[in-house]
């Protein structure tokens, strides 16, 4: 049992930190409409200028804020030179652009910055703690604590001010915010800024957990099916979302892998979010189009 | 005393709480033209998109050639011969007219994949009888011309009667026309109206359509539902129609 | 039933010179490219071109086709086609394994067959799930198969490493195992799959994926047969895609092996299709062209400008940011891909009164 416990702890503090980059999706989708398929690759830009910039001898303070400028300054790159161009284009063109991105992203990165892995060191020392009868690792505890408190805050930002309000209206009914006057564009622009930001807090973090190297960018693989779950558009359904699929997948790697002869984790999660379409097509908390003729 | 072909029995409708359609019964006789007319927002849409399956009726039931159903699924209501046309463009804006008007034939094809794949003989001859099919609705529609245009290439009157040809090409035995003159001039309306008049005296269909121009209505129905908030505030010949003054209250007064 | 028999001969007789010309004049360049392809190049082509450039051109424009026929016309799009490959390379191996005396096309077209009918099973969600959430249901088929095919030594024979040599390939008692046989076998595989293809895709089925393409709902409502044309459309993307993974594992790579068929597998068709044409026949093979070609361009230009010194690393992310870039800008500037931009290109050659 107290080993059914460190398993679910383990895996539900994964899974606030899967949750912190689906919330990077969910940000961008809702205001416009884009599934952003590079944002894994955003999360290893920003680890990668992170650690390039400490290697250089900067100190954690400074090497953070500019990896930040650089990370919002990328976003709003993104937004202007790739995305407007393609504004009104059906979903899967987006897509497919912002697929084409990650690979774009990904080569300057490594070509600038090197391939080789890096270690990143925030300061967190790994050892296990003892909560009652089981072990949690400190680092995960940490790590999820600051994903959740971005979560929470995210969260806030987005539902109580003016930003977030538009960002609401706009996924309503963009021609109606519009016409009210609200700065489509702008609204963009910023979206894409927090989305830079979200970026380097993943890439600190899941980069610390697991050295920064290009595998970071398989971060995005794991966030997909915590959108499935959770809904492309709901900031909440990221988080259960994110929850449940961290849950699953370690419970699943421990209690179902050895059944079948394997480790599970790639694809358990996706399989499970297919089970979970399959019962609520537009996720747990998204919001099933009227079809419209 | 002709039967009728459609019937609306207190259908209700409602979307997260906001009533689209508020127990509305009416009936069209096999053979006519039935306007229905009403501000926009008065549920017209919503009450074809039940007629044929892309909604489901949360009371009320609709009875079609004699058979009552609640929910039908939109191809089960076209292979039955409910034929219809969209307020917005839905043509398949990528492929030619031909195309699109053959699209109109599939439910009555009787192949399948493997022949389609093969060429096979079964194959061959049905594909040539529905091209000549489609000819003639295209030439009837005189829309020769545009034959082998992509549709999102032509204007919208044109891509208007290509949705008109694609419906028409299945021989509905009810056709349901959703402002097919939307946009259009006095000219291309009058022509439209003439096709809507030709399909249903040469080919027998019975149509109900949404329209908002009054001065067409008079003169192309002989049956008028009048709708206002999903409700019905008025029934029966456009003479009689245009004199009940809850009508003219609620919208023949307010549009000159 | 007696008109069937008189149907060919009446076509015939209708031919006239004056309706056959068109079809002549049509059916030409394509005369002209098989001639080339099936006799010019084995002449003149050396072992190098058909290992390095044309099997690999041919057996990826084949998976492009197949996705294309999936998502550039019935509009179901998918990152599943390293999956069905693999299925296809993996059914094919097994039958050669344990029913030696199928011939080869017929081991190769069931091979095919299977991963058709696996596709379909992947794509069953289709029929309540549209779009992104779609993509992620072939991701789930892309991760689940290539796990299968990896864990289970049953599909690999019980092989002890996780890449099997592939049988000798025997056709009618002729040994293909030569590269100028290995690529008469990929290309006339190639040219059967893309004639039924293109017929397929003039077809009323192929009406039934492009109205589903364009306009889903209105097509439910004039009574297209939409979830079976989704489950066509699968079967045919997978099965064109199976016979595709088959021939690389066979007639490319020498090997069956998982890892060839992997998530960058189904990124690299998709990329086919959207530099080549979606929805375009054509399309699928010169995207391939492209995409095979560009990488060897690219070390060439590369090692030619910094003397043979170029990181193989290095090598690589150039290539993934210039085909990123290019995604980007063929998205932006022409969505229909090279083949529109070659169609005009024709079209402007071939009337020059116009400027």
């Amino acid at each position: 049992m107290d080993f059914f416990l460190e398993t679910l702890v383990g895996g539900l503090l994964a899974g606030v930190m899967y949750a912190l980059v689906a919330i990077g999706f969910v940000l961008i989708y809702k205001a416009s409409g884009v599934f952003n398929f590079a944002q894994g690759s955003m999360v290893l830009c920003a680890a990668l200028t992170f650690v390039t910039l400490r290697d250089k001898g900067l100190d954690f303070w400074s090497a953070g804020l500019v990896t930040l400028v650089v990370m919002v300054a990328l976003g709003v790159a993104i937004e202007r030179v790739v995305l407007r161009p393609l504004v009104n284009q059906p979903q899967i063109t987006l897509f497919m652009a912002t697929l084409g991105l990650s690979f774009v992203i990904e080569g300057v990165a490594q070509i600038l910055m090197g391939a080789s892995v890096h270690e990143l060191d925030l300061g967190v020392v790994d050892v296990p703690v003892e909560v009652g009868p089981i072990q949690i690792s400190q680092f995960d505890l940490v790590a999820a604590g600051v994903a959740g408190a971005l979560v929470i805050g995210l969260s806030i930002f987005f539902s109580a001010t003016r930003i977030g309000v538009s960002l609401r209206a706009i996924a309503d009914d963009p021609q109606a915010a519009l016409s009210i006057g609200i700065r489509l564009q702008t609204l963009w622009r910023i979206v894409w800024g927090v989305a830079g930001f979200v970026a380097l807090v993943a890439g600190l973090l899941w980069g610390a957990r697991q050295g920064v190297q290009f595998s970071l960018t398989f971060v995005v693989l794991k966030a997909l099916p915590v959108l499935l779950i959770g809904g492309f558009t709901s900031i909440a359904g990221a988080i259960v979302g994110g929850l449940i699929v961290g849950a699953a997948d370690s419970l699943a790697e421990i209690y179902i892998g050895p059944l079948l002869g394997g480790s599970v984790s790639t694809w358990f999660a996706y399989v499970l979010a297919v089970v979970f379409l399959l019962i609520r097509p537009a996720g747990l908390f998204g919001e099933r189009a009227i079809e419209r003729v | 005393m002709t039967r009728p072909l459609l019937e609306l029995r207190d259908v209700s409708l409602s979307f997260k709480g906001v009533k689209a359609l508020n127990a509305l019964s009416f009936a069209v006789d096999q053979g006519e033209i039935c306007a229905l007319i009403g501000p926009n927002g008065a549920g017209k849409s919503s009450l074809l998109n039940i007629i044929n399956g892309v909604y489901r009726a949360q009371a009320g039931e609709v009875v079609f050639a004699g058979e009552p159903f609640r929910r039908i699924r939109p191809g089960e209501a076209a292979r039955r011969g409910i034929g219809r046309t969209f307020q917005h463009n839905a043509l398949f804006s990528r492929l030619s007219v031909t195309d699109n008007v053959l699209a109109g034939l599939i439910r009555h094809s009787r192949t399948r994949f493997v022949e389609h794949a093969f060429g096979l003989p079964r194959d061959r001859a049905e594909e040539r009888d529905f091209q000549t099919r489609a000819e003639e609705v295209i030439e009837h529609l005189e829309l020769s011309p545009f034959r082998d245009s992509v549709v999102s290439t032509l204007s919208y009157g044109v891509q208007k009667r290509v949705d008109l040809a694609r419906a028409l090409v299945g021989r509905p035995s009810l056709l349901l026309l959703d402002e097919p003159m939307a946009g259009m001039n006095q000219d291309e309306k009058r022509e439209m109206s003439r096709f809507i008049r030709e399909a249903n005296e040469r080919l027998g269909a019975t149509v109900v359509l949404i329209e908002h121009d009054i001065g067409v209505v008079m003169n192309l129905a002989r049956h008028v539902v009048v709708l206002d908030y999903g409700r019905k505030i008025g029934d029966g010949a456009p003479e009689v129609v245009r004199k009940n003054p809850e009508v003219i209250a609620a919208y023949l007064g307010a549009v000159h | 039933m007696s008109s069937i028999g008189s149907d060919a001969a009446s076509d015939f007789i209708a031919a006239t010179p004056d309706a056959l010309w068109p079809r002549v004049r049509r059916a030409l360049p394509i005369a002209a490219l098989l001639a080339a392809a099936f006799v010019g190049a084995p002449a003149v082509g050396d072992d190098y071109w058909f290992n390095a450039i044309l099997i690999p051109f041919l057996i990826m424009a084949l998976a492009g086709l197949g996705l294309n026929l999936l998502m550039g016309y019935a509009g179901q799009a998918s990152l599943g086609t390293g999956a069905f490959m693999a299925t296809g390379a993996y059914a094919t191996y097994n039958l050669m394994l344990r029913l030696p005396e199928l011939p080869l096309p017929a081991s190769l077209a069931l091979g095919g067959v299977i991963a058709g009918a696996v596709a379909v099973v992947v794509g069953l969600p289709s029929l309540r799930i549209k779009g992104f959430y779609l993509i992620a249901t072939t991701l789930a088929a892309q991760f689940l198969l290539e796990w299968t095919f990896n864990q289970y030594g049953w599909f690999s024979n019980y092989s002890t490493s996780s890449s099997i040599s592939a049988p000798r390939l025997v056709f009618l008692g002729y040994d293909l195992s030569s590269p100028v046989a290995r690529y008469l076998l990929t290309l006339t595989t190639a040219t059967v799959v893309t004639l039924v293809a293109a017929r397929l895709v003039r077809s009323q089925t192929g009406r039934i994926w492009t109205a589903i393409r364009d306009m889903d709902t209105a097509a439910a409502v004039i009574g297209v047969p939409v979830a079976r044309g989704k489950l066509t459309a699968f079967f045919a993307g997978g099965f064109i895609c199976g016979v595709a993974g088959a021939l690389w594992a066979f007639a490319y790579l020498g090997t069956v092996d998982a890892r060839s068929f992997d998530l960058d597998r189904s990124f690299q068709a998709m990329f086919i299709i959207i530099i080549g044409g979606m929805g375009s026949i054509a399309g699928s093979f010169i995207g391939a062209a492209f995409v095979v070609l560009l990488p060897i361009l690219l070390s060439r230009v590369a090692g030619a400008a910094f003397g043979g010194a170029v990181d193989a690393g290095q090598l690589e992310n150039l290539q993934n940011v210039v085909f990123g870039a290019l995604i980007i800008v063929f998205l932006i500037k022409e969505p229909q891909g090279l083949a529109a931009l070659l169609a005009r290109l024709g079209r402007r050659l071939s009337s020059p009164s116009r400027r």
